[in-house]
């Protein structure tokens, strides 16, 4: 293909994914509260409405709290796991990595009613906590997808060097293991929480009556009434995302993460 | 240190924490959605334990049978159209620069984990009438007024195929960036033409890959549950629209639950069929 057909390609593609973020970034400024475009007037005042409106901030606060636990809950079911998965040989533990990676695999509303009907059965159902839980399971495979990637580059001689000097398990994890996964450790966490942030249906089953996380609200506000703060809400998000993702890959190695040879190699 | 079997109980320690967790989180609640799916709806939303197969029974009708119709259906082509898109554009993206490739990773996880809710306002606003491209179209003199383009299937379809497509990408990359190049410089040399090299080179040795990546996208696009709802009318919703519908809306928990079982049974169908793909591939391999 020439390269002017394949700039043309890419350029299409990249139009395509761009295009509707560019409208919702159009409408955001907008002077008055219509969602407009291209925007009449222009105006910071929705992305200040994110932090001045006591429901926006309300629920943008809810978001970062619950993407935060949850993702810390989900690599602290994910590291012992995998640890014990590389350290040890016991084929039948492997059924916990595959219970790990189901609810990810799984349409997503089949785990969301299933933690639905968990918590209306067991009377905890609205517990702003029981969502913390329901995300953590929901995406305690990225975590353990990255972490279990981490365990594989480990060299395994580096290993067994400190344990002929004497060094127990406990000494090796802190002393050489978890330096060299820290990397897919920060990685899996990232992961776990962008996607917790921009979550809707397991959030929506498990707490939706009693709390509203970002989404819920956008949810509720394209229902009952638009305001251009939804989209500074996305902008918002799309920006997080975007910087997130780009300290993973200054920090990390992004390709490698995704499935490419290492750095070295290539 | 050399892997070695658990030889005393507290060697099974670490694992305690994400057993329970799992097990009790996950294992548990999916028990009692099966469950659920066999109970006896009372009115009100309430729901008795039981053991009848009315929810599973009401499948059997016309709408029903419809509706997975139009499910599945909806699922297929979204995850043709992102393959036809994908697999080109993958296969181009690997033969860039390692530094422009991270660029458009970045950009396609950012796309990718945006909320459903986010991509159907996103496009709801797209195509509606007051903020839309057809202003844009009216602006340059190309359409008389600006039209609203959704709700309508045509607007479902590329919601979902914008949704699926980042993710279509990801399945794609390892599999093609670890392709033989010699492969296609073999056909170059003997002078076949780049696109001539590509689909008669690179496709057949990623038949599999592609097998696979579709029925993922394939699950992937049945698991859409909000978009057939924003930009789409009611004839246009799936099962996971229906199931959250029942479960929220009508109250009729053991349906919802019945159902839901249901679209399980469908995806490890199609897992297994996945798994089928793989296993073949190692045997040509």
């Amino acid at each position: 293909m020439s390269s002017f057909l394949r700039r043309f390609y890419f350029a299409l593609v990249g139009l395509f994914l761009a295009a509707p973020l560019i409208v919702v970034a159009g409408v955001s400024v907008n002077a008055k509260q219509t969602l407009a475009f291209p925007p009449q007037g222009f105006s910071l005042a929705w992305y200040a409405d994110i932090f001045i409106d006591t429901g926006w901030r309300n629920a943008l606060f809810a978001s970062l709290t619950l993407a935060i636990l949850s993702a810390a809950l989900a690599v602290a079911i994910a590291l012992p796991l995998s640890w014990f998965l590389w350290r040890r040989i016991a084929p039948w533990a492997n059924i916990f990595q595959l219970l790990g990676i189901a609810p990810f695999t799984l349409p997503p509303v089949i785990t969301a009613l299933g933690l639905l009907t968990f918590w209306a059965t067991t009377g905890l159902y609205g517990q702003p906590w029981t969502a913390v839980i329901s995300h953590a399971i929901f995406f305690v495979t990225l975590p353990l997808v990255t972490l279990s990637l981490g365990f594989t580059a480990i060299d395994r001689s580096l290993v067994e060097a400190a344990a002929t000097m004497g060094a127990d398990d406990r000494t090796i994890f802190r002393t050489v293991v978890l330096p060299l996964i820290t990397p897919y450790l920060v990685s899996g966490y990232a992961f776990a929480f962008v996607l917790s942030l921009n979550e809707y249906i397991v959030a929506y089953m498990t707490v939706g009556f009693t709390m509203e996380t970002l989404p819920i609200k956008i949810f509720n506000a394209l229902r009952y009434g638009y305001t251009p703060t939804m989209a500074s809400v996305t902008v918002l998000f799309v920006v997080l995302a975007a910087v997130i993702y780009s300290l993973i890959a200054r920090f990390g190695d992004l390709l490698k993460l995704l499935g490419a040879n290492s750095e070295e190699q290539s | 240190m050399r892997r070695e079997a658990p030889q005393r109980l507290s060697d099974y320690g670490p694992l305690a924490f994400p057993a329970i967790m799992l097990t009790v989180f996950f294992v548990i609640p999916f028990g009692t959605m099966i469950a659920v799916s066999f109970f006896q709806r009372q009115q009100g939303g309430f729901y008795t334990p039981a053991f009848v197969f009315s929810n599973y029974e009401r499948f059997l009708s016309l709408f029903f049978a419809h509706v997975l119709g139009f499910s599945l259906m909806l699922a297929v082509l979204v995850a043709v159209c992102c393959v036809c898109i994908g697999v080109p554009f993958t296969y181009l993206m690997t033969k860039m620069s390692r530094r422009a490739q991270i660029v458009w990773m970045v950009a396609l996880l950012s796309v990718l984990s945006l909320s459903e809710v986010i991509i159907g306002f996103a496009w709801s606003t797209l195509l509606s009438r007051t903020a839309g491209i057809t202003n844009l179209l009216v602006t340059l003199g190309l359409m008389e007024k600006a039209v609203a383009l959704s709700p309508g299937f045509p607007a479902v379809l590329t919601a979902m195929v914008y949704q699926a497509l980042p993710y279509t990408i990801l399945v794609l990359y390892p599999a093609l960036v670890r392709l033989d190049p010699t492969l296609t410089e073999a056909a170059r040399t003997l002078g076949a033409s780049p696109l001539r090299a590509f689909f008669t080179v690179v496709v057949p040795a990623l038949r599999t890959t592609i097998l696979a990546t579709l029925i993922m996208v394939f699950i992937f696009a049945l698991g859409s549950y909000l978009l057939p709802q924003i930009l789409g009318r009611p004839q246009h919703w799936t099962l996971s629209v229906l199931i959250t519908d029942q479960a929220i809306y009508q109250s009729n928990m053991p349906f919802a639950a019945a159902m839901a079982v249901f679209l399980v049974l469908v995806t490890l169908g199609m897992v297994a069929l996945t798994l089928f793909a793989g296993r073949k591939r190692e045997e040509s391999t």
